[in-house]
């Protein structure tokens, strides 16, 4: 089910299994058939640790969404509620248990909180006068999900807005709470690193926590050597670039949500032959992104303009694969041949998948407006004209372009001039405003409370400085055989990942000035061993380090990353944890303020 | 050691042996007559009520508590009522059962800890007798009232009393009774006449012995084995009846000649026994009845107490206390005269290695040479545990270890563990602290079990140090002894708070596990709250803080604790609390001082209180969010007039927060949804609420080309996004001639590339071209490409010498036009 899981330098599966596991024992504690009302933000990330058969198998027979009103029929004994602590589904959970008890009084009600219990919300359960209905009510912990063989994400959207924007560090407590299951399962992480206010409060959190927790002495060998904690605001830059990685691109034109992509279906029509004849499809094509397919995990991490060549190179493995059988002669060879042909098969269909994705995506890459639009982003990473208002992004408003990609540029001038002048600034804002409707005032107040946007205060812009220290520009970017992680943006290497590229060598000492320029307190903990566990490194062994994004990641943050695990002589294998996967577009759209007007 | 088999005494094919235990160093004046007295199973202590029915108040029973071996624990006049019957928990607490029916709970060293009843309507009839008993579930209390009623308590820990149906025919208390725990139930059998009954929850049924002679006479006495699986009855002719207790088989019938009813009667059995027996006690009579029918008697000298343990019996007198007990298989194969199992042999082997005699060879290739050295170190090593005497213990565990010696493939584990665990053993039954453990006990109450014994009776520093010498983790082992300590000496009455917090700290340190909050709460309930605040203080766990502190009332503390575990589902929860509890000013002005739980609360309030959260930024003198907030309220108005006036607020707050740009931006929205509002009146053009860009769009695309004129000087719109919407909008509405007047208004803002592009957008080919000679030359190429024109396009850009622009015009050309791409190439190689 989940192997891809177990492939890489550590095995993310137990983590899954665990997981598992504790979803079973609840299940088992409602004894009887059961239907589950789901919060619905929670099936995508369920979807990662347990199939609806593992469900199935302890009994769940119907699901439902959350939604006011009466529960829906069903002559099950059991009703679980599956949800986040959060006050408005728990005047929700109340409706439905009020208006369910006048009807059958044979159902049991449950609820699983995920990923944790609230006394809140169970003091409002007891003020709407529903709490004594629940038999069961139990946390389920699922903070760190098992996302592929090196990935783990919390799928916590908002963590970002929570932090920076609103002060509410409920993310960070999950984050440390995951990381201490993390260290139950994989033992205690001996280096703990970290830049910016957030990382530091979560491992304080962490400290503090072992503390609570010394006399369980974890007996594990531990599988990570550091973690490294980062803030997103740490970076504000990289999300807003435009991925250039096959897998970034897909996520910025398609959107990745939960490891599931929907396509249009056109291209992806003349796949079944029988049904050609018949009406295109309007179903969008939904299709599973991971390591478990071979191409992909290929693929993933190129420079989308590397992903032709590959593509083609692997139509030329399979076909000559496929013409192997003329060449099978005696019985032995032909069986042999045919038992590999499932797998040829599934290679093919994969093929042929990524085959119309790439066209897809090259649709787009290769307009205009695309390209309009990149050239002006490597203008603003290298600091041409960065002060002043820039052309294409004033016709950009004139066209009403979409406000996020406006944002996201204008952002990004903001981000790399270390803020604007007040009347450049003014001028986007009053630009925005006129153009997309004053109600964004709010958003763009969001914007400059975490610091996307600003107006200049000191004099100085150390952008140039930062970029030039940490070489965050490189001239001559190699898309088809990188050499250095720039690749994954064509000539921008993301700042969070050189930061993870210098800790491991040589050092962070070596660039005190840059962190010191970047928001946030830098430190470095240690967390003890007991004797015994030191681990005994053998010659030519690399380290494991665990990234933590605190805010979110992007894929091509990751495909850097995993270019840097492989390279030959970095000496280290990087694990990557996160709040969210994120991009420009859905990150600034947590930033944005929902209101309408209403009809008068 | 040669006499080891000494005090033996064969019962059947097996033998019975007693072992001394103490020499008892309590002095009682009047021996163990006239006393109710209680001991303990495994070991447990011994409590002593003299004269117990004594009534007058001048002179009051006393009641004393001793241990195992008769050391003085505690001892305190009697001031309550009548006591029936005394008995012990399983956590080492003291139960007075009174005549009245309520229980009175001592711990170990006499002081009052609770006390319950057991049933109103016991105060009138009075108990009659009463049982202390043991279950699975905990401690049991059994009572038989005046009104011949039963009622039975399973567990006193969790007390659910159950009245027990009536007997039919009793009269007053049965002959005898006892409690039973069978199939997860609770039971009494009892006796009327030679008649037996078993009481349940819901019926009396009458039953019968298997092979219990119809002329046996009346049931006086009986008596249910340690794990209530084995029955005794004795009648009044002198009749002993064993069996099962479930009554399905008969295991022995004596006829002990004797006619007085035994003072008391207890099964001996051990594990794997060969030969159960029941023991009988009378005055000066103690009679061991084997299954083989064999006995044993002994004289008793001075008035005895007897206590059924799970493998033999305590007797216990005013001098001395002895174990009886079957000897454990494995001590009879080695012990046993000219035995040739192979343990006898090695310990034979090792005592001549001793020597230096060379026998001690001939015995090891005895042993050898039948291939059981394995088995006859298991057997030493067995054997040593099942041994009181340190000396015995010693030399078996020597010949065992030499023994081993001549093995290869030698598992030393159970060696060294029982080593270990005799060390303890040998420890904790030392008269000062007098826990006469036999291994098998020790083994079945488990090392936890004792190591609570011993915390009850605060041997702290025999318990660390035990820890500590079994290696158990700190979790389970020291942490718990520091966590017991440390909640005892909370309440130590005459030390000073800073003093114990001092002390509590120094000894507990940050050992792991062990909870400051747990002490505090001990502290706290003992009424020393600003003891309790110290310690808390050394809690690592701020969850575990905050609850402790709500309930003290240090809310501010709590609060600043909350915030300090980052768990937000606390500091929530000591809001509401706060909320609750404070007036709304004190409530405010302390979230004020806590940053991160006013920004919760303001969370809370954005989705719950819309109304608090004014009032909250308000009191901060925060203008910038609250203008934000009266925005947001704007647009939830469903009248204008609201919204304008709240927009006006806005305003103000903007001013305030000194947010000019913010100021001018609404003040601007206010003008525009008044022209909009006019407008929609007097043309309806619903505008109302649109963006000023799509106000001037709609403008332009119903004709109002004066109110958009208005409109972009108005606000002052910039030249270049005008120009563009202008733009669209004509050619949408493909007003040719009216562009090309636009297009000559002025120099355009954007260029002219836009209306080649715009006009090629609507596929007007002839208009486009109408403007591509105004167009900047860097923008040419862009231009002729734009209406298809490649030739024009290919002159530009060999004009420019521009190799992208080349590149570009290139990329546009197809097969046909290989002339063409011919000149472009020649071009671009010209230039290099």
């Amino acid at each position: 089910m989940a192997a891809h899981l177990s492939y890489g330098k550590v095995n993310l599966n137990i983590l899954r299994e665990a997981a598992r596991k504790d979803l079973r024992e609840f299940l088992d504690k409602c004894a009887g058939s059961k239907a589950i009302v789901w919060d619905e933000y929670l099936t995508g990330p369920f979807g990662l640790i347990a199939q609806y058969s593992l469900l199935k198998e302890h009994e769940v027979e119907k699901m439902f969404t959350l939604k006011s009103g009466k529960l829906p029929n069903a002559d099950v004994k059991n009703i679980i509620f599956f949800v986040r602590p959060r006050l408005e589904l728990m005047d929700i959970i109340a409706k439905n248990v009020q208006s369910e008890d006048r009807l059958h009084s044979s159902r049991d009600f449950h609820i699983l909180f995920v990923p944790r219990r609230s006394m809140l919300c169970e003091q409002r359960l007891k003020d709407q006068g529903v709490l004594g209905s629940f038999i069961n009510m139990d946390e389920y912990i699922l903070d760190l999900i098992p996302y592929d063989g090196d990935l783990l994400s919390m799928e916590y959207e908002s963590a970002f807005r929570e932090c920076y924007l609103e002060n509410d560090q409920t993310s960070l407590y999950h984050t440390a709470k995951g990381l201490m299951t993390l260290q139950a399962l994989y033992g205690t992480i001996p280096q703990i690193y970290g830049k910016g206010d957030c990382a530091r409060h979560v491992a304080n959190m962490m400290l503090r926590m072992k503390r609570e927790f010394a006399g369980i002495q974890n007996q594990i060998l531990p599988v990570f050597d550091t973690l490294l904690l980062l803030d997103r605001n740490v970076d504000l830059l990289t999300p807003l670039a435009t991925q250039l990685t096959y897998e970034g691109l897909i996520d910025e034109i398609y959107g990745i949500n939960n490891g599931y992509v929907k396509l249009p279906p056109e291209k992806f029509a003349q796949m079944k032959q029988g049904e050609a004849s018949k009406d295109p499809p309007t179903e969008p094509k939904k299709l599973q992104l991971n390591s478990a397919e071979e191409l992909y995990a290929e693929i993933r991490d190129k420079n989308f303009n590397a992903v032709g060549a590959a593509l083609s190179k692997k139509a030329k493995i399979i076909s000559a694969a496929f013409e192997e059988r003329h060449n099978a002669k005696t019985v032995g060879e032909i069986k042999q041949f045919v038992s590999q042909l499932p797998h040829m098969q599934a290679a093919r269909s994969s093929l042929a998948n990524h085959t119309s994705i790439a066209e897809l995506v090259k649709d787009i890459t290769t307009s205009e407006a695309f390209f309009d639009s990149l050239t002006v982003e490597q203008e603003f990473m290298t600091g041409v004209d960065t002060d002043k208002v820039n052309t294409y992004i004033e016709d950009c408003i004139a066209q009403k372009d979409p406000l996020i990609k406006i944002l996201r540029l204008v952002c990004m001038q903001s981000v790399c001039n270390n803020g604007l002048k007040q009347k450049v600034l003014d001028y986007y804002k009053r630009e925005i405003l006129q153009t997309y409707g004053y109600e964004h005032i709010l958003t763009l107040h969001n914007l400059e409370k975490v610091g996307l946007l600003k107006p200049q205060t000191s004099s100085r812009n150390n952008y140039p400085t930062i970029r030039k220290t940490l070489k965050l520009w490189m001239e001559d970017a190699n898309e088809q055989n990188p050499n250095d992680i720039s690749y994954v943006y064509s000539g921008y290497a993301p700042l969070s990942i050189r930061l993870t590229q210098v800790l491991a060598r040589p050092g962070w000492r070596s660039i005190e000035e840059v962190l010191k320029m970047l928001p946030g307190p830098h430190f470095e903990e240690r967390q003890q061993l007991p004797s015994g566990l030191h681990k005994k490194r053998q010659q030519g062994e690399n380290r494991t380090t665990l990234v933590f994004f605190l805010g979110g990641v992007t894929y091509a943050e990751i495909s850097a990353l995993r270019f840097l695990s492989q390279m030959e002589d970095s000496g280290m294998e990087y694990i990557i944890a996160t709040t969210k996967l994120i991009n420009g577009t859905t990150w600034i759209k947590t930033l944005m303020e929902g209101i309408s007007w209403s009809p008068k | 050691m040669a006499f080891v088999t000494a005090s033996w005494n064969p019962l059947g094919e097996a033998f019975y042996r007693k072992v001394e235990l103490y020499e008892m160093c309590w002095s009682i004046r009047d021996g163990l007559r006239d006393s109710l007295v209680a001991a303990a199973p495994y070991g447990g202590p011994i409590a002593l009520l003299r004269e117990p029915l004594r009534r007058s108040p001048s002179s009051r029973p006393q009641l004393e508590i001793y241990s195992a071996s008769g050391a003085a624990i505690a001892s305190f006049p009697w001031k309550s009522g009548p006591v029936v019957q005394l008995g012990w928990s399983i956590s080492d607490e003291l139960l007075c059962v009174q005549e009245d029916g309520s229980v009175l709970i001592y711990d170990l060293f006499g002081s009052f800890k609770r006390h319950f009843s057991m049933g109103q309507e016991v105060v009138q009839s009075q108990v009659l007798e009463a049982k202390v008993f043991h279950s699975p579930y905990g401690t049991g209390i059994a009572i038989v009232t005046g009104s011949s009623r039963f009622t039975l308590a399973t567990n006193i820990e969790d007390l659910k009393l159950r009245r027990l149906p009536e007997v039919p025919g009793l009269q007053g208390r049965p002959a005898s009774w006892v409690v039973l725990t069978q199939d997860r139930q609770t039971k009494v059998l009892l006796s009327i006449g030679p008649e037996l009954y078993i009481l349940d929850n819901t019926s009396c049924t009458a039953v019968c012995p298997p092979g219990l002679s119809p002329h046996a006479g009346s049931i006086v006495h009986m008596s249910v084995s340690f794990s209530y699986k084995y029955l005794s009855l004795f009648t009044d002719s002198g009749h002993l009846w064993a069996g099962l207790s479930n009554l399905q088989d008969k295991l022995l019938e004596f006829d002990t000649k004797t006619t007085e009813r035994p003072k008391q009667m207890l099964w001996c059995r051990r594990p794997k026994s060969q030969q159960p027996s029941v023991v009988l006690m009378w005055d000066r009579l103690l009679l061991v009845v084997g299954e083989c029918n064999d006995t044993i008697q002994f004289p008793v000298e001075d008035p005895s107490v007897l206590v059924g343990e799970m493998d033999g019996v305590r007797i216990i007198n005013s001098t001395n206390q002895e174990l009886l007990q079957e000897v454990p298989l494995v001590c009879q194969d080695i012990f046993k005269i000219a035995s040739m199992a192979p343990g006898a042999l090695l310990l034979e082997a090792h005592r001549e290695y001793e020597k230096s005699s060379q026998k001690a060879d001939e015995y090891l290739r005895e042993i050898k040479e039948q291939n059981v050295l394995e088995e006859a170190v298991r057997q030493c090593v067995e054997a040593a545990a099942h041994e009181y005497d340190p000396a015995t213990q010693k030399s078996l565990m020597r010949a065992a270890s030499f023994g081993k010696c001549f093995l290869t493939d030698f598992c030393s584990d159970p060696f060294v563990s029982t080593c270990r665990e005799l060390r303890v053993l040998n420890a904790v039954r030392e008269s000062g602290v007098g826990m006469p453990l036999t291994h098998t006990q020790f083994k079945q109450m488990t090392l936890q079990v004792l190591i609570d014994r011993l915390l009850f009776r605060q041997f702290y520093p025999l318990a660390i140090e035990i820890c500590r010498y079994l290696k158990i983790p700190d979790y389970q082992g020291v942490s718990r002894v520091l966590k017991h300590w440390a909640s005892c000496k909370v309440q130590q009455k005459d030390l000073s708070d800073e003093a114990i917090a001092r002390a509590v700290c120094v000894k507990v340190g940050e050992s792991p596990g062990v909870s400051y909050s747990h002490i505090a709460a001990k502290a706290y309930e003992c009424g020393r709250t600003e003891l309790a605040i110290k310690l808390l203080d050394f809690e690592p766990r701020s969850g575990e803080q905050v609850p402790l502190l709500l309930k003290m009332k240090r809310s501010h503390l709590a609060l600043s604790k909350a915030v300090e575990s980052g768990d937000t589902d606390l500091v929530y929860m000591v809001v509401t609390h706060l909320k609750n509890e404070m007036n709304r000013g004190d409530f405010f002005m302390t979230l004020r001082n806590q940053p991160v739980a006013l920004s919760l609360y303001r969370q809370f309030c954005k989705l719950q209180e819309q109304e608090t959260l004014k009032d909250l930024y308000n009191q901060d003198d925060n203008h910038q969010e609250l203008a934000n907030y009266y925005v947001t309220a704007s647009y939830r108005e469903k009248k204008l007039e609201s919204s304008l006036s709240l927009l006006q607020n806005a305003v103000d707050e903007y001013n305030k927060a000194k947010n000019d740009f913010a100021a001018k931006a609404t003040e601007e929205e206010m003008r525009l949804l008044r022209f909009q509002r006019k407008l929609d009146d007097e043309k309806g053009a619903g505008l109302l609420g649109l963006s000023l860009q799509v106000t001037m769009e709609t403008l332009l695309s119903l004709g109002l080309h004066k109110q958009a004129e208005q409109l972009y000087r108005d606000f002052k719109v910039p030249d270049k996004r005008y120009w563009w919407l202008k733009l669209k909008s004509l050619a949408e509405k493909e007003e040719w001639e009216e562009l090309e007047k636009f297009s000559k208004s002025k120099k355009s803002p954007i260029g002219y590339l836009a209306f080649v592009e715009v006009c090629m957008k609507y596929n007007n080919r002839n208009e486009a071209k109408k403007y591509i000679c105004k167009v900047t030359p860097e923008q040419k190429v862009k231009a002729h490409l734009a209406v298809g024109d490649l030739e024009s396009a290919a002159d530009a850009a060999i004009e420019h010498k521009s190799e992208s622009e080349i590149a570009a015009v290139l990329s546009r050309c197809s097969a046909s036009d290989r002339l063409l791409v011919d000149r472009l190439n020649r071009a671009s190689g010209a230039k290099k």
